[in-house]
């Protein structure tokens, strides 16, 4: 059998971190391997073709198709201005000529003498790739992008909303069990990475807008209040497009659920510090999650950690969350791993690990329903 | 290799998160599941080659076996010399989101419903159906187009000799796009012409060189006529050349395969329709995934496949609530439950999609959704299974790709002889009996209908061995791959609750059924009954409305289920604290779930069922 537990999510103090940042479509670098980088710093640029125009020349000037060709003002490729002619019917005898013109600036790109239409292109939109995060550039990707190099915490949340941001760790509570109220978010939290305890309600998220802070970091959230907040139901769990104002990470679920205390406490650590934080969650085929992080350039690179280490697994003594009900977001050690499937209450048979809460009990839970904490 | 040689069969399904390997061995006279296994698919990083992961599962498969079936640079050791290899290897794959497509066409509901056919029934997900009247202006069109960044677009319009200019304007919509393939992103997107031959030039001009378009026969020549199978047979290539192709690993296990690699869904529609002709029936089989349900039916010879890319068990399952409501979940779960809480929990399913329920209550919410998921699905598949619109029927229709001419749903559930149900949810039920639950509170069979469920999900690789050897496909079908769940006998038409609604006898036995009752009779596993059922005045059981109906009826693991619950219609009490009666009831007669007595209300349970143990 395949191993069925689920990767844990990253809490890591220390690690070096490797960042692809590409290019949608192939364009230019503009750093070089060895650049020191800001998180807000282009690294590449690029232009996607532009917005596209349908025209019906033939409907609108009462021609047959046939004869749009030769009506046009304009050859295939030319610059059109917009409020310029772009076509003229021959009118009646010559006279009554209706002109068309262009509803857009951009270039003639086809004219049909079959469906009687023609494409305007709009000019091309820029598109730009920032570092995202400080570091130093390891590599350059050839016209496509880079890859940034960087070392400092790590910390991967279960689920996000909103895109890429960066700004200074703060705290708004001590106490990861604590839900969030409005009172907590001050002023001087505008434009930094806020982390809140158990809970952020609709309320909380607003004022947080308000106050322009760039990113939440909390346990957890009800699915209405987040409903309520974009203003529709999230059908499947593809985020970080969102424009909300604020970039969101979860770190534990859905509903009230305590921060776990390693997680909160190494965001503790590094107040003070510059973080930067995506909220983009694709929970599919290349499971993406949310993200903090935090770089410490004015630290040595810490020397275990080259490239991303393969988890060990599910093994007698490691840490567990619980992601499934009863006891759902609590922490506990593995005891024990029987080898052959257990009769859990549904009625299924399932493969379980012995766990012991950090509360004490022990219980016997599936092991897909453990998350492994991964350092 | 002489078919007839062939004594050891290896096929792997490379899906979105697990490969899987089946071996396949003769015994005496007869092809049998020897062993399976499974490992991780590794289409993904950090692995990034989907060979890995195959490689991976063929190791666990000889484990199992206890031979080796690599040699020792990994490759596959053929032929089977009776201690080494196997003699043939075969592959599926729905790895890295499966075939995704873009379909055109001019009039919606003729040449673009069609072309929407052909790519399903080809193992497509269709993200979009662009059509000249669907409303939307053209830049919207465009945007979409690229946005949605497809595999590959099927372009069909105008029957041949008809008007050229709107599959024109389609052309230039989608080389206006300039869109381009989702994986390669250099690489020029595929496009497949399947519409009026006077217009080939025309959209050569337009697409042929922005695009790598392909030219195949015209899906709907007339408007009586479909013709499906030449771009079908053309898209699945062009997955292989150009999608495939680009994927990491691909071109490694295209040269380890035997046979074509064929998109997972393509190959399940195979073993369908190789069952419903070789055993004379209809059928409808389900696939209920984590992200996307497929359907299949097969009705007068005439298959069809939907799917469903949104309505699944873990990704999608905020969907199925989103589309079903509220209530209509709700209708099927026997405990109340805060709206808030429920809400929560799938939306903790949804991000943790591989974790299971481990308490009762949780299970039955799951069902419950499954029921709402099969249910919706089965709703668009019953939207496009239907007649070519708006021309009168043709006598000679013998390509079973054909559909009927009436424009109606083809889907008759009072005609349908096997309901096959598959994915995690349907074939691991705890119990049989919820797999069967689930799907007659799905699909609502009417009259005498058969039961089952995929045992381990081997249809696709079933599906693609058809292709090259059927006896064998067949026979491990039958075997191997089918767990028969027994009969539904459900009498359709408007009764009063409480009422007779049917009586007969089933061998000797007699029996009687009341409206809202359900009955399990036990009919176990290869089992067969001759039953005469007698339908009261104005219900029908499969011969007409009042009339007996003497036919064999099959057991199952479960048994021979009367459900005397409805048909056109089917309601469930509208009153909460009958429903919740009516649920037990139910709950008791096929002993669903491992709980109280009838009429106790589950609020509770759980947490006496809760497993807490102590000590090591």
């Amino acid at each position: 059998m395949g191993s069925a537990y689920v990767p844990g999510l990253k809490v890591t103090a220390s690690t070096v971190l490797r960042l692809e940042r590409r290019l949608p479509l192939k364009g230019e670098v503009v750093v070089n391997a060895g650049d020191a980088v800001r998180w807000d710093q282009v690294v590449a640029h690029t232009h996607l073709p532009g917005s596209v125009e349908m025209i019906n020349v033939a409907a609108r000037l009462g021609l047959e198709p046939a004869e749009v060709p030769e009506c046009m003002l304009k050859t295939r490729g030319q610059q059109v201005t917009k409020g310029e002619g772009l076509a003229r019917n021959k009118g009646f005898f010559g006279l009554f000529k209706a002109t068309l013109q262009a509803p857009l600036s951009g270039t003639l790109e086809s004219v049909s003498g079959v469906s009687g239409q023609v494409v305007l292109r709009g000019p091309a939109v820029p598109v730009q790739v920032h570092a995202y995060v400080d570091g130093v550039i390891e590599r350059v990707i050839p016209e496509e992008g880079v890859v940034v190099r960087t070392h400092g915490a790590h910390l991967q949340g279960i689920f996000g909303i909103g895109g890429e941001t960066a700004g200074e760790v703060v705290l708004a509570t001590g106490d990861p069990g604590r839900e969030m109220q409005v009172s907590d978010l001050e002023q001087t939290h505008a434009g930094k990475v806020v982390v809140g305890g158990a809970l952020v309600t609709r309320q909380v998220l607003d004022r947080a807008v308000e106050i322009g802070v760039r990113a939440l970091v909390v346990g957890g959230i009800h699915d209405q209040d987040l409903r309520d907040f974009l203003g529709y139901d999230l059908g499947v769990a593809i985020t970080g497009s969102e424009d909300k104002g604020l970039t969101l990470v979860l770190t534990e679920g859905f509903g009230p659920i305590p921060m776990a205390r390693r997680t909160f406490e190494l965001l503790a650590a590094n107040a003070g510090r510059r973080a930067s934080v995506s909220g983009a969650t694709q929970i599919r085929a290349g499971v993406i999650r949310p993200e903090i992080l935090i770089p410490h350039l004015d630290e040595p690179e810490p020397r275990a950690a080259e490239g991303p280490q393969a988890g060990e697994g599910f093994v007698p003594g490691a840490w567990v969350r619980v992601i499934r009900e009863p006891h759902f977001g609590h922490l506990a050690r593995v005891l024990a791993l029987p080898v052959e499937p257990v009769e859990i209450p549904t009625g299924a048979r399932a493969r379980v690990a012995e766990i012991e809460l950090v509360d004490g009990p022990r219980w016997i839970v599936p092991r897909a329903n453990l998350e492994l904490i991964e350092e | 290799m002489d078919k007839d040689a062939i004594r050891s069969i290896l096929a792997t399904d490379c899906g979105s998160t697990t490969t899987k390997a089946i071996l396949i061995e003769k015994r005496g006279d007869e092809f049998r599941l020897a062993v399976r296994g499974e490992a991780p698919t590794t289409v993904e990083a950090p692995a990034e080659d989907v060979t890995r992961g195959v490689l991976n599962a063929v190791a666990e498969v000889a484990e199992l076996v206890g031979r080796p079936l690599l040699d020792d640079q990994g490759n596959l050791i053929q032929p089977f010399d009776g201690t080494r290899g196997v003699d043939l290897y075969l592959s599926t794959s729905s790895a890295g989101g499966g075939l995704q497509m873009m379909v055109a066409g001019v009039v919606r509901q003729m040449t673009a419903q069609s072309a929407e056919r052909a790519a399903l029934g080809a193992g497509a997900i269709v993200m979009d159906v662009l059509s000249s009247n669907d409303r939307r202006r053209p830049h919207e069109k465009i945007e979409r187009i690229r946005q949605l960044r497809p595999d590959m677009v099927l372009l069909s319009g105008g029957v041949d000799g008809g008007t050229q200019k709107h599959v024109v304007e389609l052309a230039q919509l989608i080389g206006a796009a300039d869109p381009r393939p989702r994986l390669g992103t250099s690489l020029r997107l595929p496009v497949i012409y399947a519409g009026n031959r006077e217009a080939r030039e025309q959209v050569q001009a337009v697409l042929g060189e922005r695009t790598a378009l392909e030219v195949v026969e015209n899906l709907r020549p007339s408007l009586e006529e479909e013709n499906l199978q030449p771009a079908r047979l053309k898209i699945q290539h062009q997955f292989l050349e150009h999608v495939m192709a680009q994927a990491p690993g691909y071109p490694r296990l295209m040269a380890m395969v035997d046979e074509p690699i064929m998109p997972t869904p393509a190959a399940v529609g195979l073993i369908m329709q190789r069952v419903a002709r070789e055993r004379g029936i209809s059928l409808v089989g389900v696939d209920i995934g984590g992200a996307t349900t497929d359907v299949f039916s097969v009705f007068g010879g005439a298959f069809n496949r939907t799917v469903s890319a949104n309505y699944g068990m873990s990704y999608s399952i905020s969907n199925v609530l989103a589309d079903a409501g509220l209530e209509d979940v709700f209708r099927w779960v026997p405990f109340d439950l805060p709206e808030g809480e429920l809400r929560n929990r799938i939306k903790n399913k949804m991000i943790r999609p591989t974790s299971i329920p481990y308490l009762v209550e949780e299970l039955m919410i799951e069902q419950a959704l499954a029921r709402e998921a099969l249910r919706l699905s089965f709703d668009q598949h019953r939207l496009l299974a239907t007649g070519l619109k708006g021309v009168q029927r043709q006598s000679d229709i013998a390509s079973m790709f054909d559909q009927g001419a009436s424009g109606h749903s083809l889907v008759d559930l009072m005609s349908l002889d096997l309901l096959i149900g598959s994915g995690g949810v349907l074939s691991h039920a705890p119990r049989r009996a919820q797999a069967a639950m689930m799907l007659m509170d799905a699909f609502l069979p009417e009259g005498v209908t058969r039961l089952a469920v995929d045992s381990i999900f081997m249809m696709p690789q079933l599906g693609v061995l058809a292709e090259v050897h059927p006896e064998a496909a067949t026979q491990v079908f039958e075997k191997d791959c089918l767990v028969e769940l027994g009969t539904c006998v459900a009498p359709a038409g408007p009764a009063r609750p409480g009422r007779r609604v049917l009586s007969g006898r089933i061998g000797q036995t007699g029996f009687t059924l009341d409206q809202g009752q359900l009955q399990l009779l036990p009919l176990g596993p290869g089992e067969v009954a001759r039953a005469v059922l007698v339908p009261e005045r104005g219900l029908d059981v499969g011969a007409g409305r009042g009339q007996v109906l003497e036919c064999e009826v099959h057991g199952g693991e479960v048994g021979l289920i009367l459900d005397g619950r409805g048909r056109r219609p089917f309601t469930l009490p509208p009153e909460k604290a009958a429903r919740l009666r009516a649920l037990a009831e139910w709950n008791q007669a096929l002993d669903l779930y491992p709980i109280g007595p009838v009429g106790n209300p589950l609020v509770g349970v759980p947490d006496r069922l809760a497993g807490e143990v102590t000590g090591g």
